[in-house]
C-alpha cells in the first residue's frame, strides 16, 4: 500500500503523539479546553448533564464550568436555538447541542432564517459565531423520527458551514475550528462513532473547515465517503485490494464548503467515482458531488458515477428492514465492481 | 356509578399494567429492541380520560402511549406484535413502541417527537368543527412537553376558535433525566391554560374516578361547542424513562429518589381502585381474580402469537411511504 503525503504526516504526528482517545472523549476534550480558554464559550442542550443522552461528549463540563455556562435545557429546541443565536450575536461563542438531529427540526427557523442570514441581511454589522451540533443517532429499531441524518439539508442553505468528522482526530480539530469560526457552523457527528479510538493530540489544534483528506491512495477508482460512510469506504477499499482493485478513499470531512480540489484531483487520476453517503439519495450530498464532477471534469470520467446512499425512504423500525435500509461496505464494493469490472 | 362501568375501568387498567410488565423480560433479554417507554403507574390517567370518549373521537399520543392505545380499546395482540416489530403489528413493524395506532378505536396515532402531536390533535378538532361533528380531540403529552412553543400556539388557536379539544398533560414529575423543577418555574402546569381563557383543572392522576369525572365534564363541554379544556393529571412513572429501569443503557441515569418511589407505590392507581371496589362491595375478590387471569392469558397469547410471527421482509421496505 502506498502512503500519501497527508497520511505520512499523520503517521509522523502519531509517532510523536501516540495518545489515543475515543471519538466521544475527543469532542469532550475540545469542549473543555475551549471553555477553559475562552469564557465566552457557552454550551446549551438537552442532556448535557446526562451520559445516557450524549455519551462521554459532555463529561465533567457542568461540574467544571457550572450551570451558567453549561445549560441542560428544557425541551424547547426553537427558543433554545434562538437564544444560542442571540447570545452569539452579542459576543458569546454558543454551542447548541441536540442529542438527536431529528429534534433540530423545531429549531429550523432559528438556524435557517436567523443564524444563516443574519450577517448578510444586516450588511455584516454582526455575525453569528455559533456551533449547531446535532448527533445522528439511528438504528436500534428507533424508527423514522429518531434516525434521520439531515446534514445535506443544512448544506443547502447559504450562510451555513457544515462539517462531518469521522475520526477522533477530526472530531476534536473540527469542533475547535467550528467554535473559533465567526460564523454559524453545523457540526454533525454520529453516535456510531463515539466508541472509535484514534490518535488525538492533547493540545488545542484545528482541522480546517472545507478541507478533505485522502484516507487511502489508489489508482482504479475514487470512493468519496462522508461521516460514518468514510470509514465504510476505507473498509471496502481494503477488501477490494485483496481482489486486485486499487481504490482511493477521500473523506470529505466538510460538506460545505466542499473540498473540490481534493475531489477533482482524485477523479482526474482514477477516472471513476463512487460516492458513499449516509443520507438520502435525492438532492443529497451524493447528488451535489456528482454534479460538481460532471460539471467540471466530465471529460476525465471513464464510467458513470455511482451513488451509495440511503434509499429515499423513512427509517423503518423493524430490524429486518433496518438491515436492508442502511448501506455498508458491501454496497460500496458492489458499486465499485459495477464500474471497474470491464474497464479494469 | 353502575357496576359494569366500574368493572370496565378496572379491567382496562389491569390490562395496561399486565401488558407493560410483560415487556420487561423480553426487553432485558434483547428480544424486544425498540425503545419502550412503559406507563406502569400511569394507568388511571389513560383509562380515566379514554373511558369518557367514543370510538369516533380523535386521540393522539406521544412516546409513552401504550396505555392510551389500550384504554381506547386497541388490540393487545397488535400492540405486542408491533413492539416486537413484527409484521402483524399495528404499524406493520415500521414503527415499534413509539409509533402505534388503533384508528378504528379512535386512537389515531402516537409518535415520539415531544409535543409533535399536540397541533395534530388541534387539527382534528378543527376538522370536527368544520364538519360540525360532535367529536372531541384529545392530546396526551407530558410535563416535559410544556417546554415546546407549539403547545402555547395550539392553546391560543383552540381558544380562539373554541375547538373541541382536551389538552391532557400527564405530569409524572420527570422528563428523561430531569425533574420537572429543573425545566420550568415552580408553578402548577394546569395554570398555563388560564391566560387563554381555557377551562382548566388539576386532578389526582392516580385516582381513576377523579380523572374519569373530570374527563366527562370536559368531553360534555367540548361536545356542546364549549371547548377547549385542559386537564393536568398528577401521576408518576414507576419505571425508568425508557425500558424497565434507566440502567439498561449502561449508565445510572435514574435520578428518582428511592423514598419518592416508595411514596408513590402507596398511591398505585390499580391497588387503590381495587381497595375501593372491595370496600364498597362492588366487586368481589373472585371477580377481580377472574379479570386478572383472563388478561394474563390474553397477554401471554399475544406474546406467543408475536413470537410466531415474522418480521417484515426486506423486499417490502418501500411499502406505506405513500398511500
Ligand atoms: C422534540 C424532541 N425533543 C427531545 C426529545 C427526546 N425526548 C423523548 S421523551 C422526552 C421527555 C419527555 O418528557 P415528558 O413530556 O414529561 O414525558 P414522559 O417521558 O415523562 O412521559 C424527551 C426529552 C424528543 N423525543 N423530541
Ligand atoms: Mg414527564
Amino acid at each position: 500500500m502506498r502512503i500519501s503525503v497527508l497520511v505520512q504526516k499523520l503517521l509522523i504526528n502519531m509517532s510523536l503523539n501516540k495518545r489515543k482517545l475515543s471519538y466521544g472523549l475527543a469532542i469532550n476534550e475540545a469542549m473543555s479546553q475551549l471553555m477553559r480558554k475562552d469564557p465566552s464559550v457557552l454550551l446549551l442542550g438537552q442532556g448535557v448533564k446526562s451520559p445516557w443522552y450524549v455519551g462521554a461528549t459532555c463529561k465533567g463540563l457542568a461540574q467544571e464550568f457550572g450551570g451558567d455556562r453549561v445549560i441542560d435545557t428544557p425541551i424547547s429546541e426553537n427558543a433554545m436555538t434562538g437564544a444560542a443565536v442571540g447570545a452569539a450575536i452579542v459576543g458569546m461563542r454558543s454551542v447548541i447541542l441536540y442529542p438527536r438531529m431529528d429534534f433540530m427540526l423545531y429549531a429550523i427557523d432559528s438556524i435557517v432564517n436567523e443564524a444563516a442570514n443574519w450577517s448578510y441581511v444586516l450588511g455584516g454589522a454582526s455575525s453569528v459565531p455559533i456551533v449547531i451540533w446535532g448527533i445522528i443517532n439511528r438504528k436500534g429499531e428507533q424508527g423514522a423520527q429518531h434516525a434521520q441524518a439531515l446534514q445535506t439539508m443544512f448544506a443547502h442553505i447559504p450562510g451555513l458551514k457544515v462539517v462531518i468528522p469521522s475520526t477522533p482526530y477530526d472530531a476534536k480539530g473540527l469542533l475547535i475550528a467550528a467554535i473559533q469560526d465567526d460564523n454559524p457552523v453545523v457540526y454533525i457527528d454520529d453516535r456510531w462513532l463515539y466508541g472509535l479510538e484514534g490518535n488525538v493530540p492533547e493540545e488545542i489544534y484545528t482541522v480546517p473547515i472545507g478541507k478533505g483528506v485522502v484516507r487511502r491512495e489508489g489508482k482504479d477508482v475514487t470512493i468519496v465517503g462522508t461521516s460514518y460512510m468514510a470509514l465504510k469506504a476505507v473498509k471496502a477499499a481494503e477488501i477490494l485490494e485483496a481482489e486486485g482493485i486499487d481504490a482511493e478513499v477521500i473523506d470529505l470531512r466538510s460538506l460545505k464548503p466542499i473540498d473540490e480540489d481534493i475531489l477533482f484531483a482524485s477523479v482526474k487520476k482514477t477516472g471513476r467515482l463512487v460516492i458513499a453517503d449516509g443520507t438520502w439519495k435525492s438532492y443529497g450530498a451524493a447528488a451535489e458531488i456528482s454534479a460538481l464532477v460532471a460539471e467540471n471534469i466530465f471529460e476525465y470520467l471513464k464510467t458513470p458515477i455511482k451513488r451509495v446512499t440511503l434509499p429515499d425512504l423513512p427509517a423503518p423500525a423493524s430490524r429486518t428492514l433496518e438491515q436492508a435500509y442502511y448501506p455498508g461496505e458491501k454496497e460500496i464494493i458492489a458499486a465499485v465492481k459495477e464500474i471497474v469490472k470491464n474497464n479494469h | 356509578m353502575e357496576k359494569a362501568l366500574l368493572k370496565n375501568l378496572y379491567y382496562r387498567m389491569v390490562k395496561i399494567r399486565a401488558c407493560e410488565e410483560s415487556f420487561v423480560e423480553p426487553i432485558l433479554n434483547g428480544e424486544i429492541k425498540c425503545p419502550v417507554h412503559l406507563c406502569t403507574g400511569q394507568e388511571a390517567t389513560a383509562v380515566g380520560i379514554c373511558s369518557a370518549l367514543r370510538k369516533d373521537d380523535y386521540v393522539f399520543g406521544n412516546h409513552r402511549s401504550h396505555g392510551h392505545y389500550l384504554a381506547m380499546g386497541g388490540e393487545v395482540k397488535s400492540l405486542v406484535a408491533e413492539i416486537y416489530t413484527k409484521k402483524s403489528g399495528c404499524s406493520k413493524g415500521r414503527g415499534g413502541s413509539m409509533h402505534i395506532t388503533a384508528k378504528e378505536q379512535g386512537f389515531v396515532g402516537s409518535v415520539p417527537i415531544v409535543a409533535g402531536t399536540i397541533s395534530l390533535a388541534l387539527g382534528a378538532a378543527l376538522a370536527a368543527n368544520v364538519r360540525k361533528e360532535p367529536k372531541v380531540a384529545v392530546s396526551f403529552f407530558g410535563d416535559g412537553a410544556t417546554g415546546e412553543g407549539t403547545l402555547y400556539e395550539s392553546l391560543n388557536f383552540a381558544a380562539l376558535k373554541k375547538l373541541p379539544i382536551i389538552f391532557v398533560c400527564e405530569n409524572n414529575l420527570y422528563s428523561t433525566h430531569l425533574p420537572v423543577k429543573e425545566i420550568r418555574p415552580e408553578r402548577p402546569i394546569f395554570e398555563i391554560a388560564r391566560p387563554f381563557g381555557i377551562a382548566t383543572s388539576q386532578v389526582d392522576g392516580n385516582d381513576v374516578l377523579a380523572v374519569f369525572q373530570e374527563a366527562n365534564k370536559a368531553v360534555e363541554l367540548c361536545r356542546q361547542g364549549k371547548g377547549p379544556f385542559f386537564i393536568e393529571c398528577l401521576t408518576y412513572r414507576m419505571r425508568g424513562h425508557v425500558g424497565p429501569n434507566d440502567n439498561i443503557q449502561g449508565d445510572q441515569t435514574d435520578i428518582r429518589p428511592q423514598s419518592e418511589i416508595e411514596e408513590w407505590k402507596k398511591k398505585d392507581p390499580i391497588k387503590r381502585f381495587e381497595k375501593m371496589l372491595l370496600e364498597e362491595k362492588i366487586l368481589e375478590e373472585k371477580e377481580l381474580e377472574e379479570i386478572k387471569q383472563g388478561i394474563k392469558k390474553e397477554v401471554a397469547d399475544a406474546h406467543k402469537l408475536a413470537n410466531e410471527d415474522i418480521r417484515p421482509r426486506s423486499e417490502t421496505l418501500n411499502k406505506y411511504v405513500f398511500k
